[in-house]
């Protein structure tokens, strides 16, 4: 790595003196405009035409798409997300053969009250947005972070989708597409239709949403003490926000902006912040962790140099607003320590983040598929990951816990009193493997002894990171009514499968 | 001695925040002894312009890395950097990929 370095610097040493007479390196004739990659130089048009290949490239190899299937494009309203709906809007104005046959929409989250923004402020960025989205024709959806407090339980359910071979379904979905588009003349046009009446009842909606779910919202982020579990949060609920919306309206797909250079930082912060076992569902093409509605993130083959370009040469609106990490120091948070960590590696040497983002590209997790778990108290309550915290006796992370313990013992005398009482809410797993005294079991007694008795006891139903990001909170009663719903829905059912657990013949124990 | 010169700059992707939100900027450099290049500009910006948080800017000699560079709409990379010498009329931008601005 080090030697391809060198010569690259070499290389721009010799580029960098009376300059603009560079040739892209592709026609071999225009007059170049920007460096993609090490030393390649691209003009103009050959740089559109890459940029729109790539995008049709990634969802052409990857075939989850299916013809005529409702696709939910998540747009923040910044340059990697914007540019993808550029994007949409293109492959779908196309010809026949080349078009893209899906059916978008478009969310966008509102997190103007996470992030301290004024109304006012709140309002001129919605504002903004919705004229690019009216121009764009497709049907929108705004959503305000506040409404996470009037989600139902039922969000957090996975619904487990019938396991399929990509290859031959899709041939088949596009069979079918093609025998109904031409049996109905045309499938664009009800669509497009189908696209309108939407969108005329959906900007009718009232955007408004009750002051004490605002309040709620302040409460809730104020009692998050660091800004690395705060981001962490953030981006939970936005994802809960964006799953509710996809399913009320019948998407099966969500679009994410992700670019790769932000793919890098997310796959290092990740496992900064211990998500290394969800690492290729955080970051892969396609996550499927929800069941039903399934995340794909075509912008992951971009650099954010690229869109950045893109966007200014042909001008794709975007719009800015100031987010929880504006303007705060490089230290502020895991995420933002890392992000500043990757820039400044990738500036000396160019390939870092196309090197982190290839290794990301061969993950895959070592357990049952997330698609294939249907058992809801085995997916993280909050990120709906399988849940990591099942380890043997001899782990790293039941070190962490005895060591927890022990040294909260000391302070506390109520510990085998709290240990009986939390013991139902461990992980089946867990405490058939270790039975009632073991270690594993004791995981629960520091939590519930910590947190207030009316609560219910989030961690056992927590995967390793949710669990640290629910420890930075001083309040956690403070969380969503959904969340809570939920958590206490999962405890009975734990308890009870506890209860009856003699009488199963449970296929862990029989396989062990 | 080189004649002051008028550039027309722009900020973007949340890099005017530091600027009082403003994006673009038309200023004129004073006339000095040798061409103004890049280098000199950034550090002018940093002395003239910045409003808060240099460091969110500028770091080191170059401005902080994950902030593009456009000179006359090519990237600066095919200019020279922090070489290239100003002429007037120029239009420099500045756009943060960074999350957050």
């Amino acid at each position: 790595m080090c030697q391809v370095d060198e010569e690259y610097n070499g290389h721009l040493e010799k580029i960098s003196l009376p300059t603009l007479s560079k040739k892209c390196v592709k026609c071999k004739d225009g007059t170049a405009v920007l460096i993609i990659r090490v030393g390649d130089a691209f003009c103009r048009d050959c740089f559109k035409e890459y940029f729109i290949h790539k995008f049709r490239a990634m969802l052409g190899k990857n075939r989850v798409i299916f013809p005529g299937e409702k696709v939910l494009l998540a747009v923040s309203g910044g340059p990697a997300s914007s540019s993808m709906l550029s994007q949409v809007q293109e492959g779908l104005s196309r010809d026949a053969p080349k078009k893209l046959r899906f059916v978008p929409g478009i969310v966008f989250v509102d997190e103007g009250g996470a992030c301290g923004l004024s109304v006012e402020e709140r309002q001129r960025a919605i504002a903004q947005l919705e004229s690019i989205f009216r121009e764009k024709g497709f049907p929108y959806h705004v959503v305000h972070l506040e409404q996470v407090f009037s989600l139902p339980g039922s969000v957090l359910e996975a619904v487990s989708s019938a396991p399929e071979q990509p290859g031959s379904s899709y041939k088949a979905a596009v069979d079918q597409f093609i025998q109904n588009s031409r049996g109905e003349h045309g499938l664009m046009e009800p669509s497009v239709e189908d696209a309108e009446s939407g969108f005329a009842q959906l900007s009718t909606q009232d955007p408004t949403y009750p002051t004490e779910h605002r309040l709620a919202l302040e409460r809730l982020l104020a009692s998050v003490r660091t800004l690395t579990a705060k981001e962490d949060l953030l981006q939970t609920l936005r994802q809960h926000l964006i799953l509710h919306t996809a399913r009320v309206h019948g998407y099966t797909k969500v679009m994410m902006g992700d670019s790769c250079s932000r793919l890098a930082v997310k796959l290092l912060s990740s496992i900064s912040l211990g998500r290394g076992a969800s690492l290729a569902t955080d970051t892969g093409f396609s996550d499927t962790r929800y069941g039903d509605v399934v995340i794909v993130r075509p912008m992951r083959d971009y650099s954010s140099k690229e869109i950045a370009f893109y966007n200014r040469m042909f001008n794709v609106p975007s719009v800015f607003i100031p987010g929880l990490d504006t303007k705060t120091p490089e230290k502020a948070s895991i995420q933002r320590l890392t992000e500043s960590f990757v820039t400044k590696l990738q500036a000396d040497f160019p390939s870092t983040v196309s090197t982190i983002y290839r290794t990301s590209e061969k993950l895959h997790s070592a357990r049952t598929p997330q698609s294939a778990i249907t058992d809801l108290t085995s997916k993280c309550l909050l990120c709906m990951c399988a849940i990591d915290t099942n380890t043997e006796e001899a782990s790293a992370f039941n070190a962490i816990l005895v060591s927890e313990r022990l040294s909260q013992s000391g302070l506390r005398e109520t510990a085998p009193h709290t240990q009986a009482q939390a013991l139902p809410t461990e992980s089946p797993g867990q405490c058939c493997s270790s039975g009632g005294q073991g270690q594993g079991c004791g995981s629960g007694d520091c939590c519930s002894s910590a947190q207030s008795s009316v609560t219910p006891d989030l961690k056992g139903l927590l995967c390793y990171s949710c669990r640290l990001t629910i420890k930075d909170m001083t309040a956690v009663e403070t969380l969503p009514q959904y969340i809570m719903t939920e958590a206490e829905k999962r405890q009975r059912r734990l308890r009870m499968k506890m209860e009856i657990s003699e009488f199963l013949l449970d296929d862990e124990e029989s396989g062990e | 001695m080189a004649a002051p010169i008028a550039l027309h700059l722009e900020f973007g992707g949340g890099a005017e925040l530091l600027f009082d939100g403003v994006k673009n900027h038309h200023v004129t450099l004073p006339s000095q002894s040798e061409p103004w290049d890049m280098r000199q500009l950034l550090a002018w910006i940093r002395g003239n312009m910045l409003k808060e948080r240099p460091e969110l800017f500028v770091q080191g000699e170059s401005v902080r890395p994950g902030i593009l560079v456009l000179i006359n709409d090519a990237d600066w990379e095919l200019m020279g950097e922090l070489e290239y010498q100003l002429q007037d009329q120029d239009n420099i931008i500045f756009i943060s990929t960074l999350h957050g601005g």
